[in-house]
């Protein structure tokens, strides 16, 4: 066999494009040490931690493990779609990956489904992986199809806000900027933004703060789901209005190289 | 192209034939990367037009893009993602790819497939950004600075590939600032500097546009040097600057060696040595953008 090299040009079918750059971002992300000490290593050590809270933290009226696994699924959430994008996607741009791939057949619009494919993949395993061993520790979710149905939807407007404002920040900033910035976040959300801490436990100033945060929504809306209550629509429309707003701007500011 | 108050493309024009290879040689800073990315659509000219296989780099893309095949001064590969990998993951957005281990097993990258980008040294960077250009087939490459970092070996590797590319009818368009690299390959040469395109030709109407070029012989001493000069053509001038030793300069080309041969032979001398010195590319390259580094 023998190269051929005449020219015939051509871009592949749409679906083999896009099956293609997802499963690329699946491979360095389930390579990438980091990004899986935070999509699950952190989540579960503190959801087994948690789950033993009463002596470090006291979340409220309750059985710790109820409170606690609510607040790590959305933490996953966080990790995910926020942190782990923003760090992945700034450093794309500094080396001229997203140049470069601006320049192949892919639309951009392709490269961004890639990225939410590999979110979802991920996401699914780690809220599959979190909530067992939750299970395991002995958390006793509502059940029903109507929480399923709520807890999707406060995860992917969750996700769609998170990854938004993580796109925003890799987009404007340089790359070690946003590694900053985004695993900054991460631990600030993480130690007192709602997610993990019941709103109610919070001094009424700070909730009333917390509960516009995407990261109390999401965590105070997993919890109120899981409890039976179903997500206060209040939370659904603060992570809807940080969905629509970042997206917006991200859709304006983005640059690619 | 202005990049705030700095103008760094200014009134260029640029016009390249399909099949071939044409090199935009110019010093460092001369507005070569800008050219090149500014036909890859990657930037926005402020005036003047682009048109690329015909069709406008920004608004045509998505037609243009599977067509042309973009070779990046430096970067665009993850640092995590591994060399065959990443050749394989841009031939997947391709309809009929090459076929990925020849390419590799071409390029001399079968030693480092699962080498992470970030570990590859910058020679192999350098290969591994080439293949990413051909993989996919194009009609159209554009080769940033293809052999920055190359060894002797590697450089000449991916000079047959060009070579062999334009014998297959792919247009090539490279920037380099080695004057070698551009004589080596190129149909046409453009001299960029500031810029501005300021010479532009063949590699051989480049050297000797409006150059001095010399003749060097040795012979009996005493010629007569100014009836040799009412032989030659006009604007050359002979000198014996030593006994025995002359130097003819002019326009250097073949009447003029004709006619000085005819002379000597009607005088019956016979000379010991002739040399052609003819400019080359590099001395008219630093002749157009001066010597000064910077």
């Amino acid at each position: 066999m023998t190269l051929d090299l005449s020219p015939r040009p051509g871009a592949a079918p749409y679906p083999a494009m896009l099956r293609s750059q997802a499963v690329m971002e699946l491979r360095l992300l389930s390579r990438n040490g980091e990004q899986m000490l935070l999509a699950l290593v952190i989540p579960l050590l503190l959801l087994v931690l948690g789950a033993k809270s009463d002596r470090i933290v006291d979340l409220g009226p309750g059985r710790p493990i109820d409170i606690i696994t609510p607040g790590i699924l959305a933490l996953a959430v966080l990790s995910t779609s926020f942190t782990s994008l923003a760090i992945a996607t700034g450093f794309e741009r500094r080396y001229g990956v997203l140049k470069r791939l601006g320049a192949s057949p892919l639309p951009r619009w392709g490269l961004l489904v890639g990225k939410i494919a590999a979110i979802v993949v991920v996401e699914i395993v780690q809220l599959t992986l979190l909530s067992v061993v939750g299970l395991l520790l002995g958390w006793q979710p509502a059940g029903g199809v109507i929480v399923v149905v709520e807890a999707l939807a406060l995860v992917v407007l969750g996700t769609a806000a998170f990854g938004s404002l993580g796109l925003l920040i890799a987009g404007t900033l340089r790359a070690e900027a946003t590694l900053a910035v985004a695993n900054l976040v991460y631990v600030f959300l993480l130690v007192g933004g709602g997610l993990l801490v019941p709103l109610s436990r919070y001094p009424d100033q700070a909730r009333h703060l917390l509960e516009l945060l995407p990261s109390g929504a999401l965590g105070q809306g997993l919890r109120d789901t899981f409890a039976g209550l179903g997500p206060d629509p209040f939370s659904l429309i603060v992570l809807t209005v940080w969905a629509v707003c970042a997206g917006l701007l991200v859709s304006r500011t983005f640059t690619w190289e | 192209m202005r990049y705030g108050s700095t103008t760094a493309v200014d009134g260029l024009t640029l016009r390249i034939e399909p099949g071939t290879v044409t090199s935009i040689l110019g010093p460092n800073g001369a507005g070569k990367t800008t050219t090149i990315e500014t036909c890859e659509g990657f930037r926005e000219p402020q005036s003047g037009s682009v048109r690329v296989l015909g069709l406008d780099p920004r608004t045509d893309a998505k037609a243009l893009r599977p067509r042309v095949g973009v070779m990046l001064q430096s970067g665009g590969a993850w640092s995590g993602s591994r060399a065959h990998e990443m050749v394989r993951h841009i031939a997947s957005l391709h309809a009929h790819p090459l076929d990925v281990d020849l390419l590799i097993e071409r390029l001399g990258m079968q030693d480092y497939g699962r080498t992470p980008y970030r570990r590859l040294s910058g020679g192999q960077q350098q290969r591994l950004s080439l293949a990413m250009a051909v993989v996919g087939r194009p009609e159209l490459l554009f080769l940033d600075e293809p052999t920055a970092g190359l060894d002797p070996a590697a450089r000449h590797a991916t000079w047959d590939l060009i070579n062999e590319l334009r014998g297959h009818g792919v247009t090539t368009v490279l920037s380099t600032h080695f004057m070698d690299e551009a004589e080596a390959l190129s149909d046409r040469v453009h001299i960029v500097d500031h810029g501005r395109v300021i010479a532009e030709g063949t590699v051989a109407e480049l050297a000797l546009t409006g150059a001095q070029n010399t003749v060097r012989f040795v012979a009996r001493a005493g010629l007569d040097v100014e009836d040799l000069m009412l032989a030659l053509p006009h604007d050359s001038k002979v000198v014996e600057f030593s006994a025995g030793s002359y130097v003819v300069t002019g326009e250097v080309n073949p009447v003029l060696l004709a006619a000085l041969m005819t002379w000597c032979a009607a005088h019956n001398v016979l000379t010991d040595s002739v040399l052609v010195e003819r400019q080359t590319l590099e001395d008219r390259f630093l002749d157009l953008t001066g010597r000064t580094l910077r």
